[in-house]
């Protein structure tokens, strides 16, 4: 499905923030994969993602969804494979608008635009349905502005923007991050149920360990740039996070000193 | 008392062009000192064509193109080139300086014994009211091709650019021909007004532009203030509004004998304190909050 062959990728070259962030890194995905993402901060994991969805080019290597090669493909060309959750709450949807005009947005990813209405009354009965699907009773505010909204909220509406249109490949960059634990569950559990409802291949970064072994068939973990620990299927399963901790060690050669990994 | 419908009529014409800095001001989220020259751009083009004997609908046509032609030019500087958006708009506004005056081949051009609009329909109403009428039916047309246009699938997708480029990026949607198609739409509009309040004016003149931006911005927010911003309708008419409000403010304060050289001094402190105004809000609700406290 998806196949990340050899990319490199370095911030600012030749200066003195210069920044080595992805080093020759391949991955392959298979279709229905649900891959999380782990590793400390500047492991690379959100370069490897941002990589993949276009926001910037990579130095070299090849990225191909579907045996296409995408590594040319701008951003929002891009956008027609990949259904994208960000960190920031903020970055996912229009405040200005209504959480409907967003849905009518979301749902035309990757089709080209016409002088139709954005927003049609017949669309009303589909969104309400897809909102419903959350239990947080956006279903009858579809005519609030999206700004209106919590982070948890706007984080929910923004994963059911990003799987609207079926996509490809579903990338989910830290999108628990920035909310409180108990929505940050909540989250997670609507991002399990849509995934494995729809059998989306999904690439979720995140930085709760117990998450990373609670979701998905398969694990990997960054560090300087490159895949230190690859596990899938039974032997994912049987992970704890101690496991991962000593995997991590031995890996890195170094002992765990990020707090950032070490919370769950 | 007389002065009430040549006011309303020019904060009519005016608000044409308040439309357009509403475009790029709020719903793109750029200041575009383009309108500055696509203004003058609109009334020279506009008469130029008039004295050479187009018809007025034509040339109002042609000049609408023309303003739409520069938006584009300052779209590309911006998206393609990088070149921050209000460089961008002042490198094309002082272009197109030169441009106006190649247009009308001197600084002004006097429209007094030729067709315009506003004598082109046979109605047997005095200028002043046909300015009125003509104005409104204009702004009506331009109104509510806009809510239309800004309701479609390309029109959200244009606001979505204002509001959250990554989102609409994420979405599929190239933010550089949104940009561009705003920068288009605005500087369309602004062209439009200008060769309208050069037909209702009697000549077109180099130097009409100077201000235009302060004049769209002050409209803009005169208009949220007074008649809010609930949605993007509201808006549209709160700035088509708030053109003919600020015609009026100057009017009054004219009356009042303030001298007409001292006017853009005026509007410039005017929309100073009203962009201000959220700050000086703040402010004063933390002092409330402090002394509930």
């Amino acid at each position: 499905m998806l196949t990340v062959n050899n990319i490199s990728k370095t911030f600012n070259p030749g200066t003195i923030t210069e920044k080595i962030a992805l080093t020759n890194v391949s991955l392959e995905l298979k279709a229905g994969d649900f891959v999380t993402v782990i590793g400390g901060n500047g492991a690379g994991k959100s370069t490897l993602m941002n990589s993949i969805a276009g926001t910037f080019p990579v130095d070299n290597g090849q990225i191909s969804i579907d045996n296409n090669d995408i590594t040319k493909w701008s951003e929002h060309k891009r956008a027609k494979y990949i259904g994208r959750v960000f960190q920031d709450p903020m970055m996912g949807t229009a405040a200005g608008m209504m959480i409907e005009e967003n849905l009518a947005i979301a749902s035309r990813r990757g089709k080209t635009l016409s002088l139709r209405w954005s927003a049609p009354k017949s669309e009303r009965n589909k969104f309400r349905e897809l909102l419903q699907s959350l239990n947080l009773g956006l279903e009858d505010r579809l005519e609030s502005k999206v700004g209106l909204l919590s982070g948890g909220q706007r984080q929910a509406l923004t994963l059911l923007m990003a799987t609207m249109a079926q996509p490809k490949l579903l990338l989910l960059d830290e999108h628990t991050a920035a909310l409180d634990p108990k929505t940050a569950q909540q989250v997670l559990n609507i991002t399990n149920d849509i995934v494995n409802k729809r059998q989306l291949t999904t690439l979720m970064i995140t930085h709760n360990m117990r998450d990373a072994l609670r979701c998905g068939n398969r694990l990997i973990m960054m560090f300087n740039g490159q895949i230190i620990v690859d596990v899938s299927g039974d032997d994912k399963k049987n992970l704890t996070v101690n496991d991962l901790l000593s995997m991590f060690e031995k890996a890195s050669g170094s002992e765990m000193a990020n707090d950032r990994m070490l919370l769950g | 008392m007389d002065l009430i419908i040549p006011t309303i009529s020019q904060g009519l014409l005016w608000s044409i062009m308040a439309i357009g800095v509403y475009i790029t001001f709020r719903v793109l989220d750029i200041a575009d000192l383009t309108v500055e020259g696509s203004f003058p751009l609109g009334a020279a083009t506009a008469s130029a064509l008039l004295v050479a004997g187009y018809t007025p609908i034509m040339a109002i046509f042609i000049a609408c193109i023309t303003g739409m032609l520069s938006g584009i030019i300052t779209g590309l500087l911006h998206t393609k080139l990088k070149i921050p958006a209000l460089l961008a708009g002042i490198l094309t506004m002082i272009a197109l300086y030169s441009v106006n005056l190649r247009i009308m081949g001197k600084a002004n051009i006097s429209l007094l014994q030729i067709d315009t609009i506003f004598s082109f329909f046979p109605l047997n109403v005095d200028k002043q009211m046909m300015i009125l009428i003509i104005g409104f039916i204009a702004v009506i047309i331009i109104a509510v091709i806009n809510y239309w246009f800004f309701g479609t699938e390309i029109g959200a997708a244009i606001r979505a650019t204002g509001y959250n480029p990554h989102m609409i990026r994420a979405n599929g949607v190239n933010t550089d021909m949104t940009i561009v198609l705003g920068l288009l739409l605005s500087n369309g509009l602004v062209a439009i007004s200008g060769a309208l309040v050069a037909q209702s004016n009697g000549f077109a003149d180099v130097g009409m532009g100077v201000g235009t931006i302060v004049i769209g911005l002050a409209s803009v927010i005169i208009g949220e203030v007074l008649f809010g911003t609930k949605s993007f309708r509201n808006s549209l008419i709160s700035v088509i509004l708030g053109s003919i409000v600020y015609r009026i403010v100057i009017a009054v304060v004219l009356q009042l004998g303030m001298p007409p050289n001292d006017l853009k001094l005026f509007t410039a402190v005017l929309v100073a304190l009203a962009l201000s105004m959220p700050l000086f809000q703040a402010k004063l609700n933390a002092k409330k909050r402090k002394a509930a406290n």
